[in-house]
């Protein structure tokens, strides 16, 4: 397959990752959406990785697999942290919506 | 003669796995509004599945009867996954991850095990769950549940076998706590808190593998099987015979991993609780799945693991073996005895692969795959015709209302007892002689205790599986109609009317007095016109409350039946077809399955003679070789041997147990008076949990409370102390602060708070609303930049 091919897919998470983050009414799906968008960028380094790796002098082509390995690990911290602030925000305003729990603003 | 074509077989090999993972992700999707909730779909894709395996399974026993080399490798004909690849070449030891699908004989026989007992399950269930709230989702993850299965027998590389072997606890861990998901069901807390026991249990053995496939790839830079195999055997002939240290730590927490998932001493204690599950999940877990991997993966590893580290596997087996025999004689739940005797028959696997009959163990997994499935499955069927009554005590001359599953119960406790003729006797038989072999090859104390555990094991297994039959199926009914009541009262039965009311009309056990819901029905009404009724198609688990009809036992619907007698009918002859082998079928060897699998078949001609030496100690330059003759005849008297030994102790277990239970002549209660303390140690299960819950829960526990005190105390006090100080300091600060400082900052604030309070406008607060201004701005960004 071409890249390109993967790049679309990648595109099309991404797009339903935002669509997500921006629309939906409950944390979690929000946190969801944020899963979608890094495993977008994953997608795109695993690619581009094959398509351009094992350059001379380069890891042998392994280069993008370590980017998304890196990224996965770093969702996973990612994940731990949002789900206690939710945990928090949760105990703090009553609801896990976000649209409630504005005081930013202040 | 049939021929394995590599242009089409692994693309049906590969379909087998993939066709209960389609089923799975179209149930799990569409499940709901297919009609009957979608499960003659997996149903149908099973049976295609179970085809594929049989057809190909036929084509390694006729390999096996050419006396060919049947070891098929899909990476052999360029047919892989490029998991984790990289161009810096391609040969072994390279740290490619490149999954292929491996076939040989034992994976065949166990590819068609899973298959075969995976679709009858599938069947099983259609009767046994009908009703059901999740029926479309216990369906949905008993098919994943399948496809990690199928998929771990096939693979090629131990990175592969983890990630099936993983998703195969996830799934346990779904399936046990089914009903945990009801809260309708009584027992809602126990499955909730029994997956998560079993889940958490799997899991330390699970860590030990992994650290155990990490030290082999570090070293061997490969996690495939085949060039494991081959670099293990170069590097202990390298190293003069010896495996180096880091070989057996690698091995022993492989063996950790098999621990875990097959239950043995001291990690079994998730499998009784494990019943929680419905008994279809039991019997899966229990026969072709789960408990059968961690024994597949002795079989996959059998020459990675070093002397020592089958020392280990032998003591582990070995009490095992005898433990969890000697609970199954005192426990009264009819799926509890099953829990323990499988926990003892993998004793006798995983002893089998110690004292050096891998060939044996991977033998005893098959057979006994098919008769504890049709056990269990029997079991459920019992507990489905009774009501949902699990006590034996309550039960008792079932033979009369409920034939078929009565003979194919007790075929299935023959095969287990280890009956001449009947499958489990085979391969238990050579398990004994594979002990009795190592024992006057080499004494060691490990092989005396191995070689006296077992076949006491042997002894406890005839006891309490005929003890079972007899309380079961033999002697009057004890379970009263008034007691069925009381129990139903007891175990406070809400009777909140789903199930029946949806499919009553379709069953034809429209009782008069079915009424669910407040009005009270003690069952007197309709108790007496329930009797005949035709109760085909009703099956719930124990989550359904019965309106308390019925109340004699019945014989379960077709599909319910169909499966066990298939499954019997594997259980009696899937060890030795007798009657079409002209030889004696007294032998107990030329199986199918010691021609299909040896030594040569699963690891190679070098790997092979390289474990045999292993075996006799004959490692190394300096190590006297048994004389081969020498050999030849300690084989020969030790079979001679397990055959006399194994007759008389299954012989003596069922006397023992129709003296018991059947004629008796021996009161059970005067029993348990002689020998009280034993009883209450062995009743209590040795006191296991508790002394788990002692030892690891409550020391866990305690160690966090005790940091939790340090965080609140010392840390917070720390902290605290800080503050404090620093509040002193900030009262001097803040005169000057005050007036100075302020001063200027409330001019400057001034402005800023008029600029702001413009701005502010855009600042709602929300910040999903900030985060579509984020990506505007980077869409125009990027926009700009790529227009520009």
């Amino acid at each position: 397959m071409s890249l390109g091919a993967y790049v679309a897919v990648s595109a099309a998470l991404f797009a339903i990752g935002i669509v997500t983050i921006v629309t939906r009414r409950n944390i979690l799906y929000v946190l969801m959406g944020i899963e979608m968008v890094l495993n977008a960028a994953n997608i795109n380094f695993v690619a581009f990785g094959r398509h351009y790796g094992g350059l001379p002098g380069g890891g042998g082509g392994l280069e993008g697999k370590m980017f998304a390995i890196f990224t996965i690990i770093l969702a996973a911290a990612e994940a731990a942290v949002a789900l206690a602030i939710v945990l928090n925000v949760f105990q703090a305003f009553n609801s896990v919506k976000p649209s409630e729990a504005d005081q930013l603003r202040e | 003669m049939l021929q394995f074509d590599p242009a089409i077989d692994f693309k049906l090999l590969l379909a087998v796995p993939l066709i209960p993972l389609f089923g799975y992700a179209i149930q799990i999707f569409f499940g709901k509004y297919l009609p009957r909730k979608g499960d003659w779909l997996l149903l149908t894709g099973m049976f295609v599945a179970m085809c594929i395996t049989l057809y190909m399974a036929a084509k390694a026993i006729s390999a096996g009867y050419a006396g060919e080399e049947f070891r098929h490798n899909s990476l052999d004909h360029g047919w892989g996954f490029r998991w984790l690849y990289s161009d810096r070449g391609s040969e072994a030891g390279s740290g490619n991850i490149v999954a292929g699908i491996f076939y040989d004989g034992l994976g065949a026989g166990m590819l068609a095990v899973v298959g075969v007992v995976s679709f009858f399950v599938h069947l099983f269930s259609v009767g046994y769950m009908h009703g059901d709230r999740r029926y479309h989702i216990f369906f949905a993850n008993i098919s994943l549940f399948t496809f990690a299965m199928l998929g771990l027998v096939l693979s090629d590389n131990l990175l592969f076998l983890f990630i099936f072997w993983e998703l195969m606890g996830l799934m346990s861990y779904l399936l046990i706590g089914h009903f945990s998901h009801d809260p309708n069901s009584p027992r809602i807390k126990f499955a909730a808190s029994a997956c998560k026991k079993a889940f958490l249990t799997t899991r330390v053995g699970d860590t030990c593998l992994f650290m155990g496939m990490a030290i082999l790839y570090y070293k061997f830079e490969t996690l495939r099987f085949t060039e494991l195999w081959e670099l293990v055997r170069v590097t202990v002939e390298q190293n003069g015979g010896e495996y180096p240290g880091w070989l057996t730590a690698a091995g022993l927490l492989c063996l950790g991993g098999t621990i875990g998932k097959s239950a043995q001493f001291p990690l079994h204690i998730w499998l009784p609780d494990a019943m929680e599950g419905p008994t279809p999940v039991s019997a899966m877990i229990h026969a072709a799945t789960m408990v059968a991997a961690g024994v597949f993966l002795t079989g996959r590893l059998y020459p990675v693991f070093s002397p020592e580290v089958l020392e280990v596997a032998a003591i582990a087996g070995g009490v095992t073996a005898l433990f969890a025999a000697t609970i199954g004689t005192t426990i009264n739940d009819i799926k509890g005895v099953l829990a323990y005797s499988t926990i003892s028959q993998l004793g006798f696997m995983v002893a089998a692969v110690g004292v050096g009959g891998v060939v044996p163990g991977m033998f005893h997994m098959l057979t006994h795959a098919f008769f504890k499935a049709c056990l269990f499955l029997c079991a459920g069927s019992v507990i489905h015709g009774c009501h949902h009554e699990q006590d034996m005590r309550k039960m008792g001359g079932l033979r009369k209302f409920m034939p078929i599953t009565f003979v194919c119960m007790l075929l299935s406790t023959i095969a287990i007892a280890g009956i001449p003729l009947f499958s489990g006797f085979y391969s238990k038989d050579q398990i004994i002689a594979a002990a009795f072999e190592r024992n006057m090859l080499l004494p060691s104390s490990t092989a005396t205790f191995v070689s006296i555990a077992l076949p006491a094991a042997a002894l406890l297994t005839a006891f309490y599986m005929f003890r079972l039959i007899f309380m079961t199926f033999f002697g009057t009914y004890r379970g009263g109609q008034a007691e069925h009541h009381v129990s139903l009262a007891a175990a406070g039965h809400a009777h909140v009317g789903h199930a029946h009311d949806e499919h009553g009309g379709g069953h034809g056990h429209a009782h008069g007095g079915h009424g669910h819901g407040g009005h009270g029905h003690g069952g007197h009404d309709h108790a007496h016109g329930g009797h005949g009724n035709d109760h085909s198609g009703h099956g719930h688990d124990h989550d359904h409350g019965h309106g308390g009809h019925a109340h004699t036992p019945h014989e379960s619907p077709l599909p319910i039946t169909l499966a066990l007698m298939v499954l019997a009918f594997l259980g009696v002859f899937g060890g030795h077809f007798w009657p079409a082998t002209p030889t004696d079928p007294l032998a107990h060897h030329g199986t199918w399955f010691q021609k299909v699998v040896s030594h040569d078949s699963l690891y190679g001609e070098k790997v092979a003679r390289f474990v045999e030496a292993r075996q006799h100690h004959a490692l190394g330059p300096q190590a006297v070789p048994h004389d081969p003759e020498h050999i030849e005849h300690a084989k020969h008297a030790a079979h001679g041997k397990a055959v006399v030994v194994s007759l008389s102790v299954a012989g003596a277990g069922i006397l023992l147990a129709a003296l018991m239970y059947l004629w008796g002549k021996i009161r059970p209660e005067k029993v348990v008076g002689v020998i009280h303390p034993l009883y209450e140690l062995v009743a209590h299960k040795y006191y296991w949990d508790e002394i788990v819950n002692l030892l690891v829960i409550k020391p866990t526990m305690a160690l966090a409370n005790s940091l939790k005190w340090i965080d609140e105390k010392l840390v917070d006090g720390f902290v605290l102390l800080v503050g404090f100080t620093q509040r002193a300091f900030a009262f001097f600060w803040a005169w000057f602060d005050r007036t100075i400082v302020d001063g200027l900052v409330n001019f400057v604030g001034l402005v800023s708070q008029s600029l702001g309070a413009i701005t502010r406008l855009v600042q709602t607060g929300r910040i999903q609303q900030y985060a579509a201004f984020a990506m505007g701005g980077g869409l125009l960004a990027a926009a700009w930049l790529i227009l520009s």
